[in-house]
C-alpha cells in the first residue's frame, strides 16, 4: 500500500501540460467532406472505433493520396474524457504526411510518449493509458478500409495487455523464464496489468480473451505435470487425467513425503479412504488416526496445511474432506 | 468566479457551526468522561449537541442515535452487525438492499454475500426510482434486513421509505435507511413511520467531515462494531469527538431551521436552472422533479462525456461531478445511469449540479453560460455530432 496509494490523487493532476493543452485546444480536430478530400487530389476515409456507451468513440478522416498512399490531412472527433480527445488529436498529428503503411505502425504507446512533457514522466495517469488504445485502433480500422483488408490483418500477433501491448508469447515466455507466480510480478516485469488493469482478470473494464490470471495456471499446471512425473506411476500424466489407482498413489506419495512424517510427530496418522470427482473438484476423503482424532485442529488447521500441500503438488481443485 | 455546485459530495461548513467548535480544540479539550474539572466543561456541551440531533430527527429519549466517525461506519455498523447477528447464526440468510445504495452499503452487501448471505439487489425503475412492491416480493420468511436509501446521491430520487417502513414492519423485518442526502432537504423524522436504523453526517448538511451517526430505534441495538472503553453506551467506544458532536449538534439545529428555505427557495432555484438546462438541445433529466431532493439536479448532455464536460466547468472555476467512466479510477460508467438502462449512449454523459442553501442565482446564470460555451464546444469535438460521408455505417465496436 503505502502512503501514496492511502493519500490517493486526482487524476487530472497526473496529466501532462501537453495532454492539458490539447483538451483545450485540441489541433486536429475537425472532419474532412469528400469534396475537400476531392480537392487535394485524395481519396477520403473515414473509420469510426469505441462506442459512447462504453465510455469513448473516436471518428477518423484521412485524405489519402492514392498515388503515394501518404495521409495528406489527418482529423478527428471524439465522444470522450480528456485523455480520449488529446491522444485522439495527438493519433491525427502523427498520422500526418506518413504513407498508410506507416501509419499503421503508430501504437498507443507512441502516442502517449508523444504527449509526455519530460521523457520519463508518463502523460497520462495508468489507468487513462486505456484511453490511448482507441487512437491505435482506429488507425488500423481506418487502414484495412483504406487497403481493402481486414483489420486483424495487422496485428502481427495476439496482444495480452493493450495498454502496454505486451504479446501473449512475450508474457508465457516471461513467465517461465522467471519462474513468475503472481500478477504483480508479471507487472514489474512486462508492465502488463499496469493500467486500466482489464487483462488481469475476468470482471474488469473490458472483456478479453484470455487474462493474466490464465497463464499463471496454464503454468501453474505446466509445473505440476512435470512435478507429477517425478516417480510416481502416473509418469508424466496431470492429476487430473490419471487413474484412480494413478491418483491414489500420487495422493499418498505426497502424503508420505510431506505430511505423514508431522502428523506422526504429534502421536497421530491419516490414510486416504477414497478420491471422487465432483464437478471440477476432486474430493479426497481421509481418517484420522491416533491422536489426530478428535485433535481441535483436525478439522481446521491441520486439514489446511494437508489439503494446501495436495493443491500444491497435484492440483489446485482438490478438497481434502475427513470422515 | 468560483462556484461550488457539488453539495452531494460535502458542503461548506457553516460559520456559525465553526465557531461553535472553535472553543473545543485549544481552551476545553478534556475528555468528556474523565473525572475532573476538564471534563466537565465538555461534557454538557456534548449533551447539548446530542438533544438538538435528537430533535432533529424527532428521536424518542429512549431510541440511541450513536454518534460514529462517518456514514460508511454507519452503513457498515448495520449491514455487519446484522451478518453477526442474523445471519451467521442461522436465524437469517438473506438481506435486500437497492442496486443504487452508496458504496458503503453495496460494498458491504458483498463482502457479507461472500460470507454465505443471501444477498437480493433491488433494481430501479426508468425514472431511477425505487417500487415499494419490489421489496414486498422480496422478502422471504429468512430475511434479516432491508437498507434502502431515503433519497439518492446521484439523482436526488426519493424512495417510499415510509412504504418500505411499513411493509418491512408488515414482515417483521428489520429497515435501515440511509438518510445522509436527506437530512436539510427534506422532513426527517423517526416517529412519523416504521424505521430501526437511520445513517446520517454531518458534513451534508454545512457541519464538519469525521462525524456520522446511527439512529437506533428503542430495542433493536446491535452488536458493537468498535469494542472498547464503552463510550456511547457501549455501542460504539472511541473518545468523543466533542468538536464534531458539537458541531454536529449545531448543524442540524441550522439545517432545521434552513429547511422551508431549502424547499421553497433553493428549490425554485433550482427549477429555473434546470429550466434554462433543458432548452440546450439533447438534453435529459431521468427522475421527475417532485419526486427528488429539492437541490440536485442529474442531467445527461447527448455526446459529452462526462469528464470532458466537468474539465471545461473546472476550467471556468465550477465545481459539479459525475459518476461516470473517465473521472472515476475504476473507468465505470454512472451506476445510476447504468441502472435505469434507458439509453446506453447516455450512461456516459451525466452530470450532476447540487446546490445548498448558499447558492446564489448569480452563481447559477453564471454557470448556465459556461454550460452553453462547454456544450457548444465539446458538441464541436464529438464524434457524435460529427460529418460522416454519406453511406458510412457508424461501424462503432462495443469494446
Amino acid at each position: 500500500m503505502g502512503i501514496d496509494s492511502l493519500v490517493g490523487g486526482t487524476i487530472w493532476d497526473e496529466y501532462s501540460q501537453k495532454v492539458t493543452d490539447l483538451m483545450n485546444n485540441p489541433r486536429n480536430m475537425g472532419e474532412i467532406t469528400e469534396e475537400e478530400a476531392e480537392a487535394m487530389g485524395a481519396k477520403l476515409i473515414v473509420a469510426d472505433f469505441g462506442a459512447e456507451s462504453c465510455g469513448d468513440a473516436v471518428r477518423l478522416y484521412w485524405a489519402v493520396d492514392p498515388k503515394t498512399d501518404i495521409i495528406k490531412e489527418s482529423k478527428f472527433k471524439s465522444f470522450g474524457c480528456g485523455t480520449a480527445i488529446a491522444s485522439s488529436d495527438t493519433m491525427a498529428e502523427l498520422c500526418k504526411g506518413k504513407t498508410v503503411q506507416e501509419a499503421v505502425k503508430i501504437t498507443n504507446i507512441d502516442v502517449e510518449k508523444a504527449m509526455r512533457d519530460t521523457p520519463d514522466t508518463p502523460s497520462v495517469p495508468p489507468q487513462k493509458m486505456h484511453c490511448s488504445v482507441m487512437a491505435y485502433d482506429v488507425i488500423k480500422k481506418a487502414a484495412a478500409q483504406y487497403m481493402n483488408v481486414d483489420m486483424e490483418s495487422f496485428e502481427e500477433e495476439i496482444i495480452v495487455c493493450e495498454c502496454a501491448r505486451v504479446s501473449l508469447s512475450t508474457l508465457r515466455e516471461v513467465i517461465r523464464l522467471n519462474d513468475l507466480t503472481t500478477v504483480e510480478q508479471i507487472t514489474d516485469y512486462t508492465k502488463a496489468g499496469a493500467f486500466c488493469k482489464s487483462c488481469i482478470k475476468p470482471g474488469g473494464h473490458e472483456e478479453k480473451d484470455i487474462y493474466l490470471v490464465d497463464l499463471l495456471e496454464e503454468y501453474e499446471k505446466e509445473k505440476i505435470a512435470a512435478g507429477a512425473t517425478l516417480g510416481n506411476d502416473g509418469e508424466g500424466v496431470e492429476f487430473a487425467k490419471m487413474t484412480i489407482v494413478q491418483k491414489l498413489k500420487a495422493v499418498e506419495k505426497v502424503i508420505d513425503d510431506n505430511i505423514r512424517q508431522m502428523l506422526i510427530m504429534d502421536g497421530g496418522d491419516m490414510e486416504v479412504l477414497d478420491i471422487k470427482e465432483n464437478g471440477e473438484h476432486f474430493d479426497i476423503y481421509i481418517r484420522y488416526l491416533g491422536a489426530c482424532s478428535g485433535c481441535a485442529s483436525a478439522d481446521t488447521g491441520t486439514l489446511f496445511a494437508i489439503e494446501n500441500i495436495l493443491k500444491e503438488k497435484l492440483d489446485p481443485n482438490i478438497r481434502v474432506l475427513p470422515i | 468566479m468560483r462556484v461550488y455546485l457539488d453539495n452531494n459530495a460535502t458542503t461548506i461548513v457553516d460559520p456559525h457551526v465553526f465557531e461553535e467548535m472553535e472553543p473545543f480544540f485549544v481552551q476545553k479539550y478534556g475528555n468528556p468522561n474523565s473525572l475532573h474539572a476538564f471534563a466537565g466543561e465538555t461534557h454538557p456541551h456534548i449533551k447539548t449537541a446530542m438533544e438538538k440531533i435528537y430533535a432533529g430527527i424527532q428521536a424518542n429519549r429512549k431510541d440511541s442515535v450513536v454518534i460514529t466517525s462517518c456514514a460508511t461506519e454507519s452503513n457498515n455498523w448495520v449491514l455487519k452487525s446484522i451478518y453477526f447477528e442474523y445471519i451467521l447464526t442461522g436465524k437469517k440468510n438473506h438481506i435486500i438492499v437497492s442496486e443504487v445504495e452508496h458504496p458503503s452499503v453495496i460494498a458491504t452487501a458483498k463482502f457479507i454475500e461472500s460470507q454465505g448471505c443471501k444477498v437480493t439487489y433491488l433494481p430501479i425503475n426508468s425514472e431511477g426510482l425505487i417500487e415499494a412492491q419490489s421489496v414486498r416480493d422480496a422478502i422471504t420468511d429468512k430475511t434479516a434486513l432491508v437498507s434502502v436509501m431515503w433519497a439518492n446521491n446521484e439523482t436526488g430520487a426519493i424512495f417510499p421509505v415510509q412504504e418500505i417502513g411499513e411493509i418491512c414492519k408488515e414482515h417483521g423485518v428489520l429497515f435501515h435507511t440511509d438518510a445522509v442526502q436527506a437530512i436539510g432537504k427534506l422532513p426527517v423524522s423517526v416517529q412519523e413511520f416504521n424505521v430501526d436504523y437511520l445513517t446520517f453526517s454531518a458534513h451534508k448538511f454545512h457541519g464538519p467531515k469525521g462525524v456520522g451517526a446511527l439512529y437506533i430505534k428503542q430495542g433493536r441495538e446491535l452488536i458493537p462494531l468498535l469494542h472498547g472503553g464503552s463510550q456511547m453506551g457501549g455501542l460504539r467506544s472511541g473518545t468523543l469527538n466533542v468538536p464534531g458532536i458539537v458541531g454536529m449538534g449545531k448543524a442540524m439545529e441550522q439545517a432545521i431551521d434552513a429547511l422551508d428555505f431549502e424547499m421553497s427557495e433553493i428549490k425554485e432555484l433550482r427549477d429555473e436552472f434546470e429550466d434554462a438546462l433543458l432548452e440546450i438541445p439533447d438534453t435529459f433529466v431521468v427522475t421527475p422533479r417532485n419526486r427528488r431532493t429539492p437541490n440536485t439536479i442529474l442531467i445527461s448532455f447527448r455526446g459529452i462525456e462526462g469528464e470532458s464536460m466537468l474539465w471545461d466547468l473546472n476550467r471556468a472555476g465550477i465545481a459539479a461531478s459525475t459518476g461516470s467512466a473517465c473521472a472515476s479510477e475504476d473507468l465505470e460508467a454512472n451506476s445510476v445511469m447504468e441502472a435505469i438502462g434507458a439509453d446506453e449512449d447516455l450512461a456516459h454523459t451525466a452530470i450532476r449540479f447540487s446546490l445548498s442553501r448558499y447558492t446564489t442565482k448569480e452563481e447559477l446564470d453564471y454557470t448556465l453560460e459556461v454550460v452553453k460555451k462547454a456544450v457548444k464546444r465539446l458538441r464541436e469535438i464529438s464524434s457524435s455530432y460529427a460529418y460522416a460521408p454519406e453511406g458510412h455505417e457508424s461501424g462503432l465496436t462495443a469494446h
